[in-house]
This record gives C-alpha cells, structure tokens and sequence, in this order.
C-alpha cells in the first residue's frame, strides 16, 4: 500500500529537523570538535545522499502527475549531487570553500522546482501556500552556501543553512493533503 | 620577553575562566537541543490532539498509527538527545585538541 502524500512529507520533515538539529549543533561546538568522530563528519552528507535516494523512490510513486514526477527527481537529483560532493570535501577530496556553490545550486534549483511545479496561486490551498514557503525558502537558503562558499570563516552563514533545515521541516510538518489555509479552502482540495 | 607578548598570570586564568565559561554555554546548549525539541513536540501535540492517532481513532489506518506529525518531533529530539548530543558533549570538554587517535 502506498502511504498519502503528507506522510511522505511529514517523514522528509522528520530527516530535515534530525539534520537541522545536527548543523545546528556543528555550528554550536564548531567544526573542528564536531568532525573528531568521523561517523558525525560523513553524517550531513549521507543523510543528503539517503534523502536524494527516497526522493527517487518517491518520484517511481508519482506517476499522478508529470509535474510532480519531474520535480520529485529534480529534488532527488540535487540532494544526491549536493550530497556526494559534501563527502568528497569531508574525505578531503575537495577543499576549495567554492564547493559549497553546489549546495547553493542543489538549493536554488529545489527552490525554483517547488515553485514552477505549483499551478494554483498562494492562498488556493494549504498545499499551494506550502509549495511557495517551501520554494522562496529553499531560494532563500540557497544564500547561506553561497555566502560560504565567499567568506567561509564567517558562522552566520552556517547557522543559517542550519535553520533552513528546520524552516523547511516546520512547512513540510505542515503539510495536510486537504486542509485549509488561513480560513481558506481550495475549490478542488487540496 | 617582550612585555606586549608576555601576559600576567590573573590575565591568563581570566582567559581561562572565560574558555571553560564559553564551552559550559556551548555544553548547555547543545545539551537543551533535544529537549527543546521534543517540547515543542510535545506542546503540538497538546494544541492539536486530532494529529495524534491513538488520541483519535476513527478512520485510521496503519501509516497514521506509524507517522503521527507531534510524536516524529518527539522521536527526532530524543535520537538528538539520545544519540548525538553525549558524544558531541564529551568531545567538547575534552577541548579542542585536535583528531582524536
């Protein structure tokens, strides 16, 4: 049995908030204690790398609706790269800051398929809202590598890729596959 | 020695005092994390009873029972609580010292 659309997204909340958690707490002990156990040094990349895998078993289910089948393995596509190049810098494999330009893009291009993907206008439904949050967060976010990638010493920019995850968890939590949005309810739900 | 280079010895345990302070925070704050988490689940599941599925049966199948939005929150903040935070605290009163060997 295939589970409803929201509790594949109140899941992917669950893996947002555990990895804005875990950044969270990167950016409070710093770098340097926080990469002294290598399993917590490759843990970000993974859970990326993991999430870009469920995304594509997601994208086999969304056979509903082209759109969503595209930006489902668009999602995939960007967190699987985004991922795999985080675990080369880790390795040491890469070490130019400017790597972090990939997150950037992996973020960019997530923002832009939530937001292309979306047919209906803001307030339409909970799920059209959600679709916008979720996209200008993601474009938003997208800031905070980037701003990495030119002055990496500075921890604001951790912090904030760090809170994005868990903006992008609160909007996923909620997330109802019908459900109102500030009063309002789509003509044809959601 | 230069006296510009040279530091006094209350200048140095100050120093000190103040990087044991600055760790504590960082302990304490890593350490509320999981916690903090797991309230807000926990507040959620207060505010909104109807998401929690054993709350209200009715009509729900198998998935409702396994993903219930306020208790994943909980779930998430315990693994923190549970699984990261003990390490990433011991390695933070250990100092930065470098890789560990």
């Amino acid at each position: 049995m295939v589970p409803r659309p929201e509790i594949a997204h109140w899941l992917a909340a669950s893996f947002a908030l555990l990895l804005g958690l875990i950044l969270l707490a990167e950016v409070i002990v710093g770098t340097t204690v926080f990469r002294r156990r290598p399993w917590r040094a490759y843990l970000w990349p993974s859970l990326a790398l993991g999430a870009g895998v469920g995304l594509w078993v997601i994208t086999i289910f969304s056979t509903f609706s082209t759109m969503h089948l595209l930006a489902h393995a668009v999602w995939a596509e960007a967190a699987m790269i985004a991922g795999a190049v985080q675990l080369a810098v880790v390795r040491e494999k890469l070490s130019s800051p400017y790597w972090s330009l990939v997150t950037a893009g992996a973020l960019l291009i997530s923002g832009a398929a939530f937001l292309i993907h979306e047919q209906n206008p803001l307030l339409y439904s909970r799920s059209a809202f959600l679709h916008y949050a979720l996209g200008w967060t993601c474009l938003v976010g997208a800031l905070f590598p980037l701003g990495k990638a030119l002055w990496p010493r500075r921890l604001v920019w951790s912090a904030g890729f760090a809170l994005t995850w868990v903006m992008l968890a609160v909007l996923l939590f909620s997330d109802r596959d019908v459900a109102p949005i500030f009063g309002h309810f789509g003509e044809i739900a959601p | 020695m230069s006296s510009e280079i040279a530091t006094s010895i209350p200048e140095r345990a100050a120093r000190r005092r103040s990087g044991v302070t600055r760790r504590q925070a960082r302990a304490l704050a890593v350490q509320l994390l999981g916690p903090a988490t797991m309230l807000s689940g926990l507040v959620w599941a207060v505010a909104q009873p109807y998401r929690i599925a054993f709350l209200y049966p009715e009509g729900k199948g198998a998935y409702d029972y396994l993903v219930q939005p306020p208790l994943l929150v909980v779930v998430v903040g315990l693994v923190f609580l549970v699984l990261i935070a003990p390490g990433l605290i011991a390695d933070l009163e250990r100092g930065e010292r470098g890789p560990e060997t």
